[in-house]
C-alpha cells in the first residue's frame, strides 16, 4: 500500500460525455447556499455587527471564491484556520467559532 | 447496498434510528466514545458509560440486528482535568477484553491545548501498550489544520504506533492529503453544518483516491444525520460512480480497517 500520494485530477471521471449533469444538478443547490451568503452579509450589517471578526474572515475568505486559482475549498478552510503552531496553555473553552481571532485565547 | 457506519454516537439515538439504518443497508456500528454534551463528574461516571457502550447499547442494536462495536477512552474535550484523565486512563483496561471493544477512541484533541496533549500521549501509550486499534478525532472548525499536525506529530513520535492501525478521523480539504501522506487512514465526517457535505466527499475521494479513506456520519446528540453515509452513496451514483466502487469506499474499506481488531468479525462480511 503507498504511503505517499501527491493531490492530483483523476484520469477519469465516471461522467465522461455526461458532464453538464454536474452543473444541471449542482448549481440551483449552490446558488441557493451564494445567495445565503449575500443575505447574512446585509443582515449583520443591517444589525450593525459586520465588524465582528467572524465576519471579516468570511469576506476575506469569499474573495478566494473569483480568485481564479485552484483548490478554492482548501484555501478557504486555510484562510479561516489558526495559522500559529504551538500548543495553547489553556482552553478558551469547549466550542471553535469558525475562524481564528488573534490572541483571543 | 450495504455499508458500515464506521462513526455513530448510538446511545444519543433513538431506535426510529437504527430501524432506518439497518433499512438503507448497515452492516455494522462503531461507537466512539464521547463528550455527553457536560463533563462527567468523577470517573465513575466513565465506567457507567463504559458500562453502556460494552453492555447495553450492544444489546440495544442487536434487537435491530445491527452488530455494535465501540471505542474506549476520555474524550479530548474532557482532557483539561489531568486527575480524572488519569482515573479513567487507569480503568479503560477493565473494558478491554470485552467482545465488542476494538481499540481506544476517539483520542484527539479540541482546543490544542497542552493538556490535551498530555492526555492523548497517555492513551497513544495505552493503546500501544495493550496492542490496540486507535481512533483519532481531529478539532472543529479554525482549530482543525494546526491540530491535525499536532496529533500527528504526537503519533509519529511514538515508535510503536503503526500508521495503518490508525484512523485520523473528520478530515476535510485542507487536512486529508497530510494524513494519507503519513499512512495513516482518514476518516470524512459527514455533516449538516460543519466538516463535510456529500458532494464535497466525493471530491475528495476523486482529488485524493478512495485507498485508506473511511465515510461516517459522525451521529450524536447534535446537528447530525446518521442516514448520511447511504445518501453519499447517493451521489456518488448520480456522478456514475459504479455500485461496486460504492460498495468499496462504505464497506470493504471500513472492513478492511475494522478486521485488524480480531474482535470485528461479520456473519458474512468479505473484503474479498
Amino acid at each position: 500500500m503507498p504511503t505517499s500520494r501527491t493531490p492530483r485530477p483523476p484520469d477519469h471521471l465516471p461522467l465522461e460525455g455526461h458532464v453538464q449533469a454536474i452543473v444541471d444538478t449542482g448549481f440551483v443547490p449552490v446558488r441557493a447556499k451564494l445567495l445565503e451568503v449575500a443575505a447574512f452579509l446585509d443582515r449583520v450589517e443591517r444589525y450593525g455587527v459586520a465588524t465582528d471578526f467572524r465576519c471579516d474572515a468570511l469576506r476575506e475568505a469569499a474573495k478566494i471564491l473569483v480568485d481564479g486559482g485552484p483548490e478554492r475549498a482548501r484555501r478557504i478552510l486555510e484562510k479561516l484556520s489558526d495559522p500559529t503552531t504551538e500548543p495553547e496553555a489553556t482552553s478558551s473553552g469547549k466550542a471553535a467559532l469558525g475562524a481564528w481571532q488573534p490572541f483571543v485565547k | 447496498m450495504r455499508y458500515i457506519e464506521p462513526h455513530g454516537h448510538m446511545v444519543s439515538r433513538t431506535t426510529d434510528d437504527y430501524q432506518a439504518m439497518v433499512a438503507a443497508g448497515c452492516a455494522a456500528v462503531c461507537e466512539p466514545a464521547f463528550w455527553a454534551g457536560f463533563d462527567r463528574g468523577s470517573a465513575d461516571g466513565f465506567r457507567d458509560y463504559f458500562r453502556q457502550l460494552t453492555v447495553y447499547e450492544p444489546a440495544r442494536a442487536a434487537k435491530f440486528l445491527l452488530p455494535h462495536f465501540c471505542w474506549l477512552c476520555l474524550n479530548p474535550k474532557e482532557a483539561e482535568d489531568l486527575t480524572l484523565a488519569a482515573d479513567v486512563l487507569e480503568m479503560i483496561p477493565e473494558f478491554l477484553e470485552k467482545p465488542n471493544v476494538l481499540g481506544i477512541g476517539e483520542i484527539g484533541l479540541n482546543r490544542n491545548t497542552r493538556n490535551e496533549l498530555k492526555v492523548l500521549e497517555r492513551h497513544v501509550e495505552l493503546a500501544v501498550k495493550h496492542n490496540q486499534l486507535i481512533l483519532v478525532h481531529t478539532p472543529h472548525l479554525e482549530d482543525k489544520k494546526k491540530g491535525t499536525r499536532l496529533i500527528v506529530d504526537v503519533l509519529r513520535a511514538h515508535r510503536g504506533v503503526s500508521p495503518g492501525r490508525v484512523i485520523v478521523d473528520h478530515v476535510e480539504e485542507h487536512t486529508i492529503q497530510s494524513v494519507l501522506d503519513e499512512g495513516f487512514w482518514a476518516g470524512i465526517t459527514l455533516y449538516p453544518d460543519s466538516k463535510s457535505s456529500p458532494p464535497r466527499a466525493v471530491d475528495m475521494l476523486e482529488i485524493c483516491g478512495r485507498d485508506r479513506i473511511w465515510l461516517n456520519s459522525a451521529c450524536d446528540w447534535g446537528v447530525s444525520d446518521p442516514l448520511a453515509v447511504p445518501k453519499t452513496a447517493f451521489e456518488m451514483r448520480r456522478r456514475g460512480y459504479s455500485a461496486e466502487f460504492v460498495d468499496e469506499v462504505l464497506y470493504r474499506n471500513p472492513v478492511r480497517f475494522l478486521s485488524q481488531s480480531p474482535k470485528f468479525v461479520l456473519g458474512e462480511s468479505s473484503v474479498g
